[in-house]
């Protein structure tokens, strides 16, 4: 098995899937991993989210992003989890051949018996919004700039507008403020936000920052350096309505505006990607449409929680390790599951009745609020759950569990769906 | 005395709204569960957060160690933490759990650092 071009598992990212993943897969039984980091540590993006509220379903305590990342950190090296740090995996193909590159070793590629997708996701950038106005110094993601307070100890700026609720964006409003700057406004486009009350109540009501709901930022002004921001509010068309634009003199404006799964290597594997969550589409394994190939975390579907990224990730590390160890799979009966109602999509997106978990986890999220009504599985115009919810909203993922016992090779609809009280 | 509050322990985001008597809490009304009516309470009689910042490591790895407060803290004296924090440097090696101030600004709170942060070079 030391054959340096051989791997049985590769997992390309060491954050908290790509970790969580590799430290299944190891318990699972196999023995030869590696894990690709392009970052100089483990941990992902935990090491720069320095604000509590982790782990309280894993650990039943409630852990900053670095403590959380350093309680996976310590597992893979007790089990000796083989990684290569400042390493960047440049391609992947259908036979699972894993390039990479990086100072020590030169480019390298890697034969694995299978992959784990662990990439995560990233911002949409200032590009991907069309906001008008010139092109100075002092426009970042709330991400960008929570890497140069949280790592580098440096303030990105003094005089704040943030655009997009996300909960980077709040996050960072709370953090910018602790360090002595003034975060002036909070400018979401839709009329509901897209980050948790929680952080709603302890990063903005607590400092007093105004939370403007159907708001658009119209104009920057400043040709080196951010000078001003001008935000608008919008009709219901989202657009801008004339006579209602406010100028804020600030130094800086933050996006916090989504994220986006990172997939151009999955693309370059011929992954086949969902265009509802922009990341593979999985089987009950999550195996994307390449055998073998797995995935999980952010770069599958965007989590609010990172405790759900690491059930998930564990998920896929066992079951990569049963591809390994057991072979492949004679050729499955792919039933999909369908959506209904608000139901924007399902992770995984197909189940196979002879592989699929005794309680397989189905995870889903909505494309709107909704107070009061069910969420219902139907199997062949059968009503399996059939449960109430006081609320289920955009920004939280919710699951429901299928048993295997009602499905067969026969079935013909699985479907997952809301219902209006 | 009468305050509006959201609630913050689900999505549901219910309007509470709490009268107070002399501290004492005489009515909390809007909360669709019991837990609304906890948090409307410890809210108002004693609201706490725990803080959360990096300081400045010499000698270190990375430029600074992030930390936490070991417990939450009066809302009302997060201003007094963070200006205590203003002029701290820790020396490198930095381990979790490590007590980077303690008791900072009186506050009963240690402030212990999240993040191991070697010397530099190793």
């Amino acid at each position: 098995m030391e054959n340096k071009n051989r791997k049985q598992l590769v997992v390309i990212g060491g954050g908290p899937a790509g970790l969580a993943a590799a430290i299944a897969a190891k318990k699972s039984g196999l023995d030869d991993i590696l894990i690709l980091e392009r970052d100089q540590c483990l941990g992902g993006i935990l090491n720069q989210c320095i604000h509590n509220g982790f782990g309280l379903h894993t650990f039943r305590e409630e852990l900053t992003g670095p403590e959380y990342a350093a309680r996976f950190i310590r597992q893979a090296e007790e089990l000796e989890i083989p990684y290569a740090l400042n390493s960047m995996v440049v391609d992947i193909d259908q036979d699972r051949n894993v390039t990479y590159v990086n100072e020590k070793e030169g480019l390298q590629t890697v034969q694995a018996d299978a992959v784990i997708l662990a990439m995560g996701c990233r911002e949409r950038p200032r590009g991907a919004l069309n906001i008008p106005g010139y092109r100075p110094a002092g426009i970042y993601s709330a991400g960008t700039a929570q890497k140069f307070t949280n790592i580098d100890g440096l303030m990105p700026g003094r005089d704040v507008v943030i655009l997009g609720s996300g909960d980077i964006g709040l996050i960072m409003a709370r953090r910018m403020t602790l360090e002595g700057a003034k975060v002036h406004v909070v400018a979401e486009l839709m009329p509901y936000s897209g980050g948790l009350k929680r952080n709603i109540v302890q990063c903005l009501d607590d400092y007093g920052i105004p939370l403007k709901l159907s708001h658009t930022v119209t104009n920057i002004q400043g040709k080196e350096r951010v000078e001003s921001v001008t935000i608008a509010r919008v009709d219901e068309n989202r657009r801008p309505i004339p006579g209602t634009e406010i100028t804020y003199p600030c130094d800086t404006l933050l996006l916090s505006c989504g994220l986006i799964p990172e997939n151009e290597l999955s693309r370059q594997a011929d992954v086949t990607l969902s265009r509802v969550t922009s990341g593979p589409v999985v089987n009950e394994s999550l195996e994307t449409s390449v055998p073998g190939i797995f995935a999980c975390g952010n770069v599958l579907h965007v989590h609010d929680l990172v405790d759900f990224v690491s059930q998930e990730a564990a998920k896929a590390g066992e079951k990569a390790a049963a591809f390994v160890l057991d072979g492949v799979p004679e050729s499955s009966v792919q039933i999909p599951i369908e959506t209904g109602g608000l139901v924007r999509y399902t992770v995984p997106f197909t189940v196979d009745p002879a592989r699929m978990d005794e309680n397989q986890v189905v995870r889903f999220r909505v494309g709107n609020v909704l107070k009061g009504g069910f969420v219902n599985v139907i199997v062949d115009g059968e009503r399996k759950i059939h449960r109430k919810r006081m609320i289920l909203a955009p920004g939280e993922m919710e699951s429901v569990t299928l048993k295997k016992e009602w499905i067969t090779p026969e079935t013909r609809e699985i479907r997952v769906e809301t219902e209006a009280a | 005395m009468e305050r509006d509050l959201i609630c913050i322990n689900c999505p549901m985001g219910c309007s509470l709204h709490v009268v107070l008597d002399n501290d004492e809490v005489t009515s909390v009304t809007g909360n669709t569960c019991p837990r609304g009516k906890a948090y409307a309470i410890s809210e108002v009689t004693h609201p706490v957060r725990m803080i959360t910042s990096v300081l400045p490591v010499d000698g270190g790895a990375i430029a600074v160690v992030s930390c936490k407060t070991s417990q939450p803290v009066d809302k009302e004296r997060i201003h007094e933490v963070v200006c205590a924090m203003k002029d701290v440097r820790v020396q490198a090696p930095v381990a979790i759990g490590d007590v980077l101030v303690s008791d900072i600004a009186g506050s009963g709170a240690d402030l212990v650092a999240t993040k191991h942060v070697p010397c530099k070079g190793q």
